[in-house]
């Protein structure tokens, strides 16, 4: 249960893919077009309830409440060997740290 | 009465939206054929260069380093014959607020809005422009709303766009994330009704004309530092901004003879507004995606008339590909000791095979860096590939790139090699364009259409005759 004035995002659906215009490629016509945002929820209500939320700029938006709290999950990614590699040759070419 | 906000009344009333939320009415430049008075449009903003200098001044943009970058034109001329390989220098406009050269845009933009006494601004943009908008709305004390085109059917995000929304939160702006297709601008004209709020478009002359500052200063630092002109400016180029403003501003200090590279990451293959091939890039911008159509069909922006016509400036178009730009940007953490990109280091892999034509005391800027951060970064950038089925291997660039199905990373650098886009085709595919939408019937082409068209393409009217032939 998400409580009313909890930060929260919300997701709806803007066009329905049967909706969506004519100068798209085939595989995105099969799709619906969504949007989401954030905002203070402005009632008490479940996960999954259609909902309405005051954004940061003070606008109202309804749509599906999806997250309670929600917060940034991008990072510095996994490792990838290849840019060692890289760090490696380079420093070699230049000669870093002069002749051994 | 409400009114009604379905697709189709709502793009019905795009022309009216938009003037309310510009603050002048487009018509005012036009013909009613081909030509529209394009230099009218830039005076548009009624700023001077000067006084636009002051408005960045206020908010932390503007007067940015310009680095030398000796490590990289040295390794550069291990590559080049005997006495070549130019001096690369870096424009480092990471030093803005916001941390990209999109600061310069968005302090002239929001501090018009500012002017005209809106409440808000509001940005149609999935790179650095949204964090630009989102810091001087911040500064200025706007509210500000920022459109993004962030994911695919699947609600997978690119992490560079991500981090460009976390950012935009960071500055207090409300963020709209998008699934993947041009109707965005259906949400946005929407959103931009119901506020009121002033569209700090990328595309608009206010746009524009902040960028010329970056071209005055780079003329002006060379000058300082150098005592000449730079012989090359290489301009990251996607949506034409960067171009446009940077070869004004160097016009503007009289640098007549600095030569305008344009430099994208090749995307060809991959469709833009496609679902399935959204994820398939490793870069969100800075590539053919937005570069060409943008060049050669400049008005298909978010105004009726864009101020960015990068075909007006541009002297040669180069490609590299994304694994080369991915190597540059490793190079400039690992010999440079700056952590910048990777997406505006498009014109830095490009300018580290073009320095390699230029003798040594010859001098090539790249008019820019940006700010790197999670998601935004190579490591991220490219785990995100590996995730998606995307090969990553060193190889032959030129040999072996195939955007969407491999990432090749350079096996040394002497394998950077930036490609000769086909400017000639993108000169006659605007005018085709141009004729296109404004005057289908060709023998209703007036002089000051054709006059236009050479201006539109840096070229001259018979190059315009030759193409309207072809017609």
């Amino acid at each position: 249960m998400a409580k009313k004035g909890d930060w929260v995002r919300i997701h709806s659906i803007v066009l329905h893919a049967d909706e969506r215009t004519g100068k798209i490629p085939e595989d995105t016509k099969k799709c619906d077009l969504e949007m989401w945002t954030k905002g203070f929820l402005q009632e008490d209500a479940e996960i999954g309830a259609q909902v309405t939320v005051q954004t940061a700029c003070g606008r109202l938006e309804k749509g599906e409440l999806v997250e309670v709290n929600p917060y940034w999950k991008h990072s510095y990614g996994e490792f990838v060997p290849e840019l060692v590699q890289i760090d490696k040759q380079l420093r070699e070419i230049m000669n870093f740290g002069g002749d051994k | 009465m409400a009114l009604a906000k379905d697709y189709d009344s709502v793009m019905g009333r795009s022309n009216d939206i938009m003037k309310e939320a510009l603050g002048f009415d487009y018509k005012q430049f036009e013909s009613g054929s081909v030509a529209f008075d394009y230099e009218a449009l830039m005076r548009a903003t009624g700023y001077t260069l000067e006084e636009i200098n002051r408005i960045q001044s206020r908010t932390g943009v503007g007067n940015t380093p310009l680095l030398e970058l000796r490590n990289l034109s040295a390794l550069s001329r291990k590559y080049a014959k005997p006495g070549y390989g130019a001096r690369i220098f870096a424009k480092d406009e990471m030093a803005n607020a916001s941390g990209s050269f999109k600061a310069r845009r968005a302090a002239c933009a929001v501090a018009h809005a500012k002017k005209l006494g809106y409440k808000g601004v509001m940005a149609s943009t999935s790179g650095n422009y949204g964090a630009a908008v989102a810091s001087q709305a911040a500064m200025q004390g706007l509210q500000c709303i920022i459109v993004q085109e962030c994911f695919d059917s699947h609600g997978v995000g690119q992490p560079e766009i991500i981090e460009k929304a976390r950012a935009c939160e960071a500055y207090g702006a409300e963020v709209l994330q998008l699934t993947v297709g041009p109707e965005l601008f259906y949400t946005f004209l929407s959103v931009l009704e119901d506020t009121g709020y002033f569209n700090a478009s990328l595309y608009s002359p206010f746009g524009i004309a902040g960028i010329e500052t970056l071209g005055y200063e780079i003329a002006m630092q060379c000058r300082e530092l150098l005592g000449k002109d730079p012989e090359m400016v290489v301009c990251t180029n996607a949506g034409g901004g960067m171009m446009t403003g940077t070869a004004r501003g160097l016009l503007k200090a009289g640098a007549t003879g600095t030569k305008m590279v344009a430099a994208s990451i090749d995307l060809t293959g991959l469709h833009m507004a496609s679902d399935k091939q959204f994820n398939l890039k490793a870069c969100t911008t800075g590539h053919t995606g937005f570069g060409v159509p943008y060049a050669t069909d400049p008005d298909h922006s978010d105004v009726p008339r864009s101020a960015a016509r990068p075909l007006r400036y541009m002297d040669r178009y180069v490609t590299v590909t994304q694994g080369e730009v991915m190597y540059m940007t490793e190079a400039l953490a690992n010999l440079e000791g700056l952590e910048r990109g990777p997406a505006g280091n498009t014109a830095l892999a490009a300018a580290f095979s073009l320095a390699q034509e230029l003798p040594e005391d010859a001098v090539i800027v790249i008019s820019e860096t940006e700010y790197t951060g999670a998601g935004k970064h190579v490591q991220p950038q490219l785990a995100f590939a590996r995730k998606n089925g995307i090969d990553i291997h060193f190889g032959d660039p030129a040999a072996e790139d195939k955007p969407g199905v491999n990432i090749i990373l350079p096996k040394d650098p002497g394998y950077i090699k930036c490609k000769n886009a086909d400017l000639e085709h993108f000169r006659a595919s605007l005018i085709k364009k141009s004729v296109k939408a404004h005057c289908p019937d060709k023998s209703k082409l007036t002089d000051a259409d054709l006059q236009f068209l050479a201006e539109e393409t840096k070229s001259d009217i018979a190059f315009v005759q030759k193409v309207l032939e072809t017609l």
